[in-house]
């Protein structure tokens, strides 16, 4: 399968350059809102006029002149409006905004940019604008709908729609996340040496985020959001990229390859949930596995392990499975046992119970869940319910195994997994001959 | 004209509590549940439809003197919640009625309809044009 190796059409190509052109943009006006306004409107003339004329000759010369233009367009008109504004007391060039104040050399600059060739870009444009969209000023929500706007390339209606939101409150989130940075004076460029392994820490976060809002919920009525698992892989290969050697940004991609080749068998023909053993494996994505196997391979064995790494390589043991009887739990538990030392996650802690059920059997790992029933953060959650029910079930205690597929029915916030559960405790109920 | 339409499902243990509702009964009702809001939004009519979390963890908040959030409940002996609502637009109230019976009409415990109480509230729109 080749599906998530995108042929070439117009739309690739915009979302691709989409971050050379900003960076250029930015470059040029040191305003970030105003360049990625710029920015969007070219995305628009080029989609509306390429198909229509073919393709220019330098497509990214083409969008910077033309998101350039705007920009100017723009500033021209705001400096006009603060110059009636501010009357004649000030001079006026006072009240011009900075950024404009080269604009003259327009020309000039965009000369230069056609004396380059096509492959001349400057990817560090992509890396320096994702670590300025997953500023920490910025809440998740916010980084993650500038992240898929300014750096990839999807409209304000697409994101909307993606996220289930109407047009105008998402236009309304960009518009002040834009703010945020302006007014954060965030530097156009990258974090100092210092700050470098947090925020790098953050552009995963928000990649991931991007990632699981779309896996988790590609269920039946929104088929669009599985585009955004697709565009945080896309992300994610553009940034293993630029950063080769970063062993986790490696990680990452991998655990969201493998993660991803499983989503065609893990709803049913009615939209339901089916979980990981009950799969049928033939449907995953081969290519993808293959991809991610080879790459978390060759990480674990130079770069410095990190959380994402073990989750992909966790990943990773699951899709080697031919069937669900074939799985390596010995070394899942394993796994488990480095991430759990690595990150104080209480899910992670419950992943490892589980991992503990199957190769210790489940009274084993329903002792580990005692101590976990002390954890605050967990206090109420269903997946603690849903956990142990399953591990009832399997030690043979069929009655307190409904109660709690029941009790974490009634806790979980998806639709899907409401139902997964209240069918497993239907079944088990049935199978009792009670009610 | 917009309408809400709200499902209120009493709690409890009767025959509404789908929880002990049999395998193949509440499979029916997930199918139908499905379909019928596909048909809405098939038919042009689904404005947004959603569905709550169960009542468990449902709190009531009133701000304190100071402006901070005072909660209350969880409330297990409350007679009926709201389980989710649609909303739509239609060209008339009778049309808004008709849907709201089909979704009352959901197949329940040995595919019965449960006859479930829907409540019908008309979504207040901007002003009519001036003549």
């Amino acid at each position: 399968m080749t599906r998530r190796r995108p042929e070439f059409t117009h739309e690739n190509l915009l979302r691709e350059l989409t971050p050379q052109v900003l960076g250029a943009v930015i470059r040029r006006f040191g305003d970030f809102g105003a360049a990625e306004d710029g920015v969007q409107e070219a995305l628009l003339a080029a989609s509306l006029q390429w198909p229509q004329e073919g393709l220019p000759e330098n497509p990214r010369g083409w969008l910077i002149q033309v998101a350039a233009r705007r920009v100017t367009d723009h500033l021209r008109s705001e400096s006009a409006r603060r110059r009636r504004e501010t009357v004649a007391a000030t001079d006026p060039s006072q009240s011009m905004p900075p950024a404009s104040i080269g604009v003259p050399s327009l020309a000039a600059f965009l000369s230069r940019e056609e004396g380059r060739t096509a492959d001349s870009t400057e990817p560090d444009d992509t890396l320096v604008l994702l670590f300025m969209c997953c500023h920490p000023s910025l809440t998740s929500s916010s980084a993650v709908a500038l992240t898929l706007r300014a750096v990839g390339g999807l409209t304000t209606a697409e994101i909307a729609r993606a996220f289930l939101v109407p047009e105008s409150t998402m236009a309304q989130r960009i518009s002040r996340a834009k703010q945020t940075i302006k007014s954060s004076g965030v530097p156009f460029g990258m974090p100092t040496r210092d700050e470098r392994a947090e925020r790098l820490t953050a552009v995963l976060h928000v990649l991931y985020l991007i990632f699981n809002e779309g896996y988790t919920s590609s269920f039946g009525r929104s088929v669009q959001r599985t585009e955004l698992s697709s565009e945080a892989i896309r992300l994610g290969r553009a940034l293993h990229q630029l950063l080769p050697d970063e062993s986790e940004v490696a990680g990452l991609l991998a655990l969201m390859l493998l993660t991803d080749a499983r989503r065609p068998a893990r709803t049913g023909p009615d939209g339901e949930l089916i979980p990981l053993d009950k799969q049928d494996r033939s449907l995953w994505d081969e290519a993808e596995i293959k991809e991610g196997v080879t790459l978390i391979s060759a990480t674990l064995s130079t770069g410095a392990i990190g959380p994402y790494q073990l989750q992909a390589a966790i990943a990773a043991v699951h899709d080697e499975a031919r069937t669900s009887h074939d799985t390596d739990w010995p070394q899942i538990l394993a796994l488990y046992g480095l991430l759990k030392r690595m990150s104080d996650n209480p899910m992670v802690a419950l992943n490892h119970a589980i991992a503990v059920g199957m190769v210790h059997g489940p009274r084993a790992g329903l002792d580990l869940l005692k101590a976990l029933d002390e954890d605050e953060r967990l206090a109420g959650h269903y997946r603690i319910d849903a956990v142990r029910a399953h591990l009832l079930e399997r030690a043979g205690d069929l009655d307190a195994a409904v109660e709690h597929y029941r009790a974490a029915a009634d806790r979980t916030t998806s639709i899907p997994e409401r139902d997964y559960l209240l069918t497993q405790a239907a079944r088990l109920a049935a199978r009792r001959g009670s009610q | 004209m917009k309408f809400m339409l709200m499902m209120n499902a009493p709690s409890g243990n009767g025959d509404w509590g789908v929880s002990k509702w049999p395998p193949e009964d509440l499979k029916a009702h997930i199918g139908f549940m499905k379909t019928f809001t596909g048909g809405l939004a098939a038919s042009g009519e689904l404005v947004g439809a959603e569905g709550l979390a169960m009542p468990a963890q449902a709190r009531l908040v009133r701000a304190g003197k100071d402006r901070r959030p005072i909660t209350d409940g969880v409330f297990p002996e409350s007679k009926e919640f709201l389980a989710g609502y649609w909303i739509v637009d239609v060209d008339s109230p009778e049309r808004a009625y008709q849907i709201a019976a089909e979704a009352s009409a959901a197949p329940g415990k040995g595919g019965a309809p449960l006859n479930m109480p829907i409540e019908v509230r008309e979504v207040m729109s901007a002003p009519p044009v001036e003549v």
